[in-house]
């Protein structure tokens, strides 16, 4: 009452971003580069953060050029650092607006948005005697949250990067190479090509006795998964991908509108209120210009392409699109 | 509608011309947006926050004269801000873009009895879309004044300049009866739709709470100064209220705005509708904070042909909307405050009394073009 028709939260905002009770968000505190395109981020989350288990990730919310963009990314840090803080490690992918922003540009001080951890990625309770991870890429990164937080017997990895210097954390790996708590591999996909998952045998005898964490490019995984199960032991191979499928733009394509659960083909120049209406779907509306924003409704998931600019807009989490100046760019599912 | 078409002299393919002119400015805007644009909002509405609560920090002391002064001036001022740079933009869908929860068309309430989700609808939906058709567009007159000749004359017209006057200084209220459309709904069959009772309700809560607010909580929480805590959120309502609807009426009643008739919109192409919106607004020239207070509302003109564009870019977009203007021989009507002010009044009391209809004088086109 005192405030409305703001909250209280929003006066203490203001001052204390990250108090309990505030929206979840947390401040980068440095930025250390691993490699050439990849860096840590430390971050230090609001007083709400639940903390985290080893191998999970975090889904983050940072403004890139104005525009809150959300990604995932893997906990590197282990679960119990002293002073609070946890890090990301991110990769910077082509064309990648948030890891570019993240990697190159992103400045101590600048305040993100965070969600709860999580994710199943992790290692179960009773720790397994032998384990063996098999990792591309920024794969690396939950895995390195698990080397970090606890020590196994037997653990061995095989880690596909393109040269030896695009390793991440490759020092502190040789470092835990040299305790004898880790035997690795590495495959420098550059010189050695793609990684034949038919010399597993070859590299690590024993790998259908170990449980087993993978998490790196889809092809990886693909093969691995298939090479588990024709062994029958795909319930010792424990996956995580990154990005589940990549939005491919293109003219048209059939919309869901899922709460109604009507589905339709729709071409790329209708207005997806036009092809909601027809389809007897309740839609909100009202100058059906682009004007007034009375028809801006959820997209869950897939693409569309604004009729006035040509600009796609791909599903996120909280991204609402005007259904009168929007088209299908492929398969669309809109929540009406 | 006035007895001479202004725009008479352009061809459909120069119409057509004229939208994509206007439409490559929007483009380039739009592609422009970013991290800039950001901030500067995120600064406004954290100032606008900072100055609220001091100066109603200033006036818990307001037994105290000059505190009460300073106090009442602040509060004026970020009421002023959130109705008019942050919440009539955002409500806009102005920065909708950044898909940030917390500065969304969608989330956004105002400080204002009108429900944000209500004036949405009468404002963006209905006036932007209509803007200045007689008979579509409720913000022409707000339904109880004449503004143009060619409306028919009855004698009730006669007292629009104090409805005007009332209007201006209840302002807030008068939105929120106009979003209601309590002119037409209060007729018996109306009063009871169950639709028109959930928006009456939804009203009727909004306005409890802010009168709590600003009525009692605050001037309690004073202790001692309750009073004149009292009298100074009644100032800064009334400051808000009267600066808010003098603004407004710049926008579209004072000379030289055209207005159309219904049958004129039929099968409107999108250069049409542009050439309507440039016709049937005003702007407001002066300094830049004029315009910030205005909530850039000075710009009308180019608010109403891209009213989802970010309102600090209208300035840099003013000055190529106005080059088009000239390049198709079309009267830019502007003028500082004071002047439009009194001539959206001199309007209103004009128009109060009988005329009549108008016979084709002097083009008004060139008049205005000379004076421009
Ligand atoms: S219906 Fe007005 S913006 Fe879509």
């Amino acid at each position: 009452m005192v405030t409305t028709p703001l909250l209280p939260s929003d006066y203490l905002d203001l001052a204390s971003p990250l108090r309990a009770g505030a929206d979840l968000r947390g401040r980068i505190e440095a930025v250390h580069p691993e490699t050439g395109d990849a860096a840590t981020i430390v971050i230090r989350p609001g007083r709400d953060w639940r903390g985290h288990t080893a191998g999970q990730y975090v889904r983050v919310g940072v403004d890139v050029d104005g525009v809150r963009l959300w990604r995932a990314y893997s906990l590197t840090s282990p679960t119990h650092r002293r002073d609070g803080r946890v890090t990301i490690t991110v990769k910077a992918i082509p064309d990648g607006k948030v890891s570019n922003h993240l990697v190159r540009r992103a400045k101590p001080g600048t305040l993100i948005q965070l969600d709860q951890p999580t994710g199943d990625f992790v290692l179960p309770r009773a720790k397994p005697a032998k384990v063996l991870y098999l990792t591309g890429g920024s794969g690396i990164t939950p895995v390195m949250g698990m080397l970090r937080d606890s020590e196994f017997d037997d653990a061995v990895m095989i880690h596909c990067a393109p040269r030896p210097q695009d390793v991440i954390f490759r020092d502190e790996l040789h470092g835990l190479v040299a305790d004898k708590k880790l035997r690795l591999t590495e495959v420098h996909t550059d010189t050695d090509g793609m990684l034949d998952i038919a010399r597993l045998d070859e590299l690590v005898p024993d790998w259908t006795e170990r449980e087993t964490w993978a998490c790196g490019p889809a092809g990886l995984l693909d093969a691995a998964e298939e090479h588990w199960n024709e062994h029958g032991v795909q319930e010792r191979l424990h996956t995580e991908r990154f990005r589940p499928s990549i939005v491919v733009a293109g003219d048209g394509g059939e919309v869901t509108f899922s709460a109604t659960g009507t589905s339709v083909d729709a071409d790329g120049a209708t207005p997806l209120l036009d092809v909601g209406e027809e389809a007897g779907v309740l839609m909100p509306s009202g100058c059906r210009m682009g004007i007034c924003f009375g028809c801006v409704t959820p997209l869950k998931a897939g693409a569309v392409r604004d009729l006035r600019t040509g600009e796609i807009t791909e599903a996120d989490p909280g991204v609402l699109i005007q259904t009168c100046v929007s088209a299908a760019a492929g398969p669309c599912d809109i929540e009406r | 509608m006035t007895a001479i078409d202004p725009t008479a002299h352009l061809t459909a393919e120069q119409i057509e011309e004229l939208g994509r002119e206007l439409d490559a400015i929007r483009d380039e805007v739009i592609a422009g947006r970013g991290e800039k644009d950001a901030a500067y909002i995120r600064k406004v509405i954290a100032a606008q926050r900072k100055l609220e609560l001091v100066s109603r920090g200033v006036l818990l002391f307001s037994s105290f004269p000059p505190a009460w002064l300073i106090g009442t001036a602040g509060l004026s001022v970020a009421k002023i801000m959130d109705n008019m740079e942050i919440g009539h933009n955002v409500l806009h869908g102005q920065w909708d873009w950044m898909r940030d929860p917390k500065i969304h068309s969608t989330t956004w309430e105002w400080d204002h009895v009108s429900p944000s989700e209500q004036w949405k609808h009468s404002h963006n939906e209905l006036h932007h879309t209509y803007t200045n058709v007689i008979g579509k567009d409720n913000d022409l007159g707000y339904g109880i004044m004449r503004v143009d000749e060619d409306q028919k004359w009855h004698p009730v017209h006669l007292g629009q300049p104090l409805w005007n006057l009332i209007n201006a200084c209840f302002f807030e209220y008068g939105i929120a009866a106009y979003d209601l459309e309590l002119g037409k709904n209060l007729e018996k069959r109306r009063r009871k739709s169950p639709e028109f009772r959930a928006r009456a309700k939804a009203v009727g809560r909004k306005i409890r709470k802010q009168v709590l607010k600003d009525y009692v909580i605050h001037p309690l929480l004073s202790g001692p100064s309750f009073l004149p805590t009292l009298g100074a959120t009644f100032t800064a309502n009334l400051v808000r209220n009267i600066w808010s609807h003098s603004v407004i009426m710049c926008g579209h009643f004072p000379e030289g705005v055209q207005v159309f008739e219904r049958r004129s919109i039929k099968g409107e192409t999108r250069g049409q509708w542009y050439l309507r919106q440039m016709m049937g607004s005003a702007n407001i020239s002066g300094s830049k904070a004029m315009h910030f207070m205005t909530g850039n509302l000075s710009h009308q003109i180019e608010h109403h042909l891209f009213p989802d564009l970010p309102s600090n870019r209208y300035a840099e977009v003013a000055v190529k909307v106005r080059a088009l203007f000239e390049k198709y021989e079309l009267e830019y009507v502007t003028g500082p405050l004071p002047k439009q002010v009194f001539s959206a009044w001199h309007k209103v009391f004009r128009l109060s009394l009988p005329n009549k209809k108008p016979k084709v004088t002097t083009p008004h086109r060139e008049r205005e073009l000379v004076a421009a």
